[in-house]
């Protein structure tokens, strides 16, 4: 339990008649990347922003860092970084000024290794409008880490991020992750929830509909598992009926089995071409993928 | 304090940077200034006795009536007040820095219109320094304040402009800048009094100028100066984080609270 740096128990947010959020319960401990998910309007923003200090809560309880955020906002500044979905910034602001004033606030030096590392060095006198899109996003992380904070928030952190901007972003998660920063991130992306993130929960209607690793997460849907074989000869070819597979078609040279036990199924496969005395070219197997589950959820709104 | 220093710096550069208010804070009075001086002088002699104060209250209504609410409302919209908030940057720092900067900025101006006013338009310099630059800060504060106020209260920019043309354009007219207060008809004479610059002129003119006016300068002195102490006040009581799902502390309406001075003034000096 010592552990435990996020923890959010039976929280609800309303806005006037409407609940945003509703009695949800979760923890994120110490080093651990934990993913937020869910179709817009899910309530991952409210839930954010209650951690952040920014709403009140209605119901429940919230504590980061040990700190209460809708009590405590003094301490809570120096405990958690936030990277914040829109600008936040002046447009006239520049890069060096934004830098100088918001590690002014939280009485540190201006890291200038982090202004290197995340490639804003030669943007230093631009003002923030004039900045691209993943120099900004850049620059909102560099200002969210600045003072080396226990807890970090991600608001759709790559949104609107070139491939290399994003590779180099995750890159960074990971090593703030490896240094003890526990990472709260909301994101659409699905496959970078997969890559990040330890565990994840989907929001859907204000309530948890999923929770677990990825992994696990993945594993409770309905999907099924896609068996593709290459064979040189013919064994494959006609009706020949394999355990546990509800559908098989070919395509180009493959034969594809949609699987929903792949042990039984692949063990088959494999004997039946030895036993014809043909030769396996490939054989691929792809699970289900995270977002495969996200949309089977949000599709059949299945809460827990 | 160095982050206070940091942000004022910042503001005060944002100041010169942004072009809508370097028009306000600059272009706009220094351009008026000079048709003033040029052709108003020319048109009514006596109007160049006063040019100086009257000049100063215009710049202080351009920057800090017109110049100063916006960029609030504009940032507020954008989510900085909430980044900022984040970040630890206190309430009083974000609606007292912009006040400052653009005291500062006026003062630039002001300078300039006191150096130059006597060269080119033959117009006095004040008797009293001192009562000259202490009715300049009370002033600079009740404006300043009352512009911070406008953009803390304002749901748009449409919504200040409103404000602040309510407060600018009868400053304007008869607010003492260009006609004097005795030149009025009674009830105008009367009404003025609810405007900050009827009183900032009158205590310029006096404490400046050694000039006595009709209404007891001490009075609206004293009067500008609980203006802006309250209308400050307000400003941070109602200061709001965000514009959307804020919960401020008590109605906009509380705003109208900044014009008890005047109101008091009004009954009591009219």
């Amino acid at each position: 339990m010592d552990d435990i740096v996020i923890q959010v128990e039976n929280f609800t947010k309303k806005y006037g008649d409407f609940t945003a959020v509703d009695e949800i319960s979760f923890v994120v401990s110490k080093g651990e990347v934990f993913g937020l998910l869910g179709p817009n309007g899910a309530g991952k923003t409210s839930t954010l922003e209650s951690l952040e200090g920014l709403r009140s809560v209605d119901e429940g309880k919230l504590l980061v860092a040990g700190v209460d955020p809708a009590k405590d906002g003094r301490q809570l500044r120096n405990k958690i970084g936030v990277q914040l979905q829109s600008s936040g910034l002046p447009d006239s602001i520049t890069v060096s000024e934004a830098m100088k004033l918001f590690s002014a606030y939280h009485s540190v030096p201006v890291d200038e290794d982090l202004i290197d590392r995340l490639g804003l060095r030669e943007k230093v006198d631009t003002q923030y409008f004039q900045l691209s899109t993943g120099q900004k996003r850049r620059l909102s992380l560099a200002l969210a880490i600045t003072h080396r904070p226990p807890v970090l928030i991600l608001d759709e952190p790559t949104a609107g991020l070139d491939v290399p901007s994003r590779k180099e972003l995750h890159k960074m998660i990971g090593e703030l992750k490896n240094k003890g920063t526990t990472v709260l991130l909301a994101t659409h992306d699905m496959s970078e929830a997969e890559n990040l993130a330890d565990r994840i929960a989907i929001l859907l209607d204000g309530k948890i509909a999923a929770t677990g690793t990825p992994m696990e997460v993945t594993a409770k849907g309905e999907g099924q598992t896609k068996v593709s074989v290459r064979v040189e000869g013919t064994s494959l070819d006609g009706s020949v009926e394999f355990p546990r597979v509800s559908q098989a078609i070919t395509k180009d040279e493959y034969r594809i089995y949609f699987s929903t036990d792949i042990g039984p199924t692949v063990s088959a496969i494999i004997a039946h071409v030895q036993a014809e005395g043909d030769r396996l070219i490939d054989l691929r197997v792809e699970r289900p993928s995270l977002e495969d589950r996200f949309l089977e959820i949000t599709h059949n709104g299945e809460v827990q | 304090m160095s982050a206070f220093i940091h942000h004022f710096a910042f503001e005060f550069r944002i100041g010169t940077r942004d072009r809508n208010l370097l028009m306000l804070n600059y272009l706009f009075p220094l351009g008026l200034y000079a048709f003033m001086g040029f052709l108003m002088i020319e048109l009514n002699p006596a109007f160049g006795e006063t040019l100086i104060p009257s000049m100063i209250l215009i710049t202080m209504l351009a920057s800090m009536i017109l110049g100063l609410p916006n960029p609030i409302v504009a940032a507020r919209d954008a989510g900085i007040y909430r980044s900022y908030k984040i970040n630890g940057v206190p309430a009083s720092s974000i609606i007292s820095i912009p006040a400052l900067t653009t005291i500062v900025h006026t003062t630039i101006v002001s300078g300039i219109i006191v150096i130059t006013a006597p060269i080119l338009f033959d117009s006095p310099l004040p008797s009293n320094w001192v009562g000259f630059a202490l009715v300049f800060l009370i002033s600079a504060l009740a404006f300043a304040s009352l512009g911070v106020l406008i953009g803390v209260i304002s749901s748009s920019i449409r919504v200040t402009v409103l404000w602040s043309q309510l407060i600018f354009l009868p400053s304007m007219m008869i607010g003492g800048l260009m006609i004097p207060l005795s030149m009025l008809p009674d009830a105008l004479a009367r009404f003025s009094l609810l405007l900050p610059s009827t009183h900032s002129m009158n205590a310029f003119l006096e404490f400046g100028y050694g000039i006595t006016t009709d209404v007891l300068a001490t009075a609206s002195l004293a009067i500008i100066l609980s203006g802006a102490i309250l209308a400050f006040a307000l400003a941070l009581y109602l200061f709001s984080w965000d514009s959307q799902n804020s919960t401020r502390r008590g109605p906009t309406t509380l705003a109208l609270l900044a014009l008890l001075p005047y109101l008091a003034g009004m009954i009591m000096l009219g």
